[in-house]
């Protein structure tokens, strides 16, 4: 076992570790930084639990190790709300619409979405079905998330001039 | 700790992951990770040492010059979806790779890992045999170039040796205004295929075919080239009744049957498959043949 010394930003801030060559992302994010809204499900990439942005693009993070973060910028869950406490417009679509039971999916979701939205800002139910088929939820039957979806697009589409 | 012990080595240049290698016992390279990793989450595996080669940018890139279209081994599947140029060029990637895991899978999955782990289900080898595409391995002992038919050695076995890499993957195009169809049968969206067919096609004049490759990936041990079907239809009027007579040869695919599906019923979606594909591509091909 070797640690290796890692310099990255989570949520915009600098971190520094020592991380174990085999120390997953996910493990490293809920473990060694404490940031627990990133869940972890099925560990082999596909429940999409795990789902956070790497250099603003997403990705499961049991499929990375901490070590391949170096240099690199990650968000997660805890990034998305403003520095005030604000949620962000897809957190807050998905509290009013019911856009989640247990949570267990629900930061993978935000995180899909968060992507997903950027690049598509008026999609269809059917693309926003798509675009969540790499996430699992096994409480809501996926109709109160792809309604939050459009709704959050609606917001984010009102807040952007 | 999901993964077994491993030392992680990252390489920065070819050489240097050539050289590791050669030198580090029971080496894995690490590309995307999308299946590698998961592998090493089961303990399916327990290399000793990972060779990560996502800090080598000379192995990404797109370019189409001369006819061929090269990718980059450590190209990411999403920026070849994404790109408009592959689209132009090339149209059945953009649609053969929607089907390709998902987006989070796709953002870091690359096309040179889909074809070394060469899951038989998988798109990726499928559409490097459908175009006899041309992969470049680098070791030890030089540089040498593999025809995806030998590429491809058996169920998840490549030609690649333990201490090389492949570096690119040249794909032949085929002239512009060909048709291009791709058809998949999963459960749910993004999962592994029950049976996917791909195919590309052209025709004269009088809509007589003069030129078709058909891959079938998902029903055999490997993706494969289904070359009684492209003969069926050779000079023929592209149609039903050629393409049924094509989907028959389905019934020949050595298939292997598991948990998803049988043998028996792979090769009947295949031939379901192998009608809407090339039924897309008729309608594709400029009219003007």
């Amino acid at each position: 076992m070797t640690l290796h010394n890692i310099k990255l930003t989570v949520n915009g801030l600098p971190v520094e570790a020592a991380v174990d060559d085999r120390l997953t992302l996910a493990d490293f994010l809920r473990h060694q930084l404490n940031l627990t809204g990133t869940h972890i499900g099925c560990e082999h990439g596909v429940c999409g639990a795990c789902t956070i942005l790497v250099d603003n693009v997403s990705a499961r993070s049991c499929l990375m190790l901490a070590v391949q973060t170096d240099g690199l910028a990650v968000r997660t869950v805890e990034g998305l709300q403003a520095t005030d406490g604000t949620l962000h417009p897809l957190q807050a679509a998905f509290r009013d619409n019911h856009g989640l039971q247990c949570g267990y999916c629900t930061p993978g979701m935000l995180m899909t979405l968060v992507e997903f939205l950027g690049e598509n800002p008026q999609p269809s139910a059917a693309d926003v079905r798509e675009a969540i088929s790499g996430n699992l939820c096994r409480c809501t039957g996926y109709q109160r998330i792809v309604e939050s979806a459009l709704d959050a697009a609606k917001r984010l589409n009102e807040q952007e001039p | 700790m999901k993964p077994p012990p491993f030392a992680y080595h990252s390489a920065t240049s070819i050489p240097e992951a050539i050289q590791l290698l050669s030198k580090l016992e029971n080496a894995k390279l690490l590309a995307g990770g999308q299946s590698l990793m998961a592998m090493l989450n089961l303990r399916y595996l327990h290399p000793e040492n990972l060779v990560d080669i996502n800090r080598i940018p000379e192995l990404s890139g797109i370019t189409i010059d001369q006819g061929r279209l090269r990718i980059g081994a450590m190209t990411r599947q999403q920026a070849i979806k994404a790109s408009a140029e592959v689209k132009a060029a090339a149209p059945i990637f953009a649609e053969t790779l929607a089907y390709v895991g998902h987006r989070q899978t796709r953002n870091r999955g690359t096309i040179g890992g889909s074809l070394c782990h060469l899951d038989p289900a998988a798109e990726l080898p499928a559409l490097a045999l459908l175009h006899d595409a041309m992969v470049t391995v680098a070791g030890p002992r030089g540089e040498r170039k593999i025809e995806m038919a030998a590429f491809i050695v058996d169920y998840m076995t490549t030609a690649v040796q333990a201490d090389e890499l492949v570096t690119l993957i040249e794909f032949p195009l085929w002239r512009a205004g060909h048709g291009y169809g791709f058809a998949e049968f999963a459960r749910r969206h993004g999962d592994f295929a029950i049976a996917a067919v791909a195919c590309l096609m052209e025709s004269d004049s009088e809509g007589r075919m003069t030129r078709v490759a058909i891959s079938v990936a998902g029903v055999a041990a490997t993706a494969i080239r289904l070359t009684a079907a492209e003969a069926a239809l050779i000079g023929k009027v592209a149609g039903p009744e050629a393409f049924a007579a094509a989907a028959a040869c389905c019934a020949d695919i050595a298939a292997v049957g598991d948990v998803h599906g049988s043998a028996e019923y792979r090769k009947k979606v295949a031939a379901v498959m192998l009608r809407r594909a090339l039924t897309d591509a008729q309608s594709r091909m400029a009219k003007n043949g």
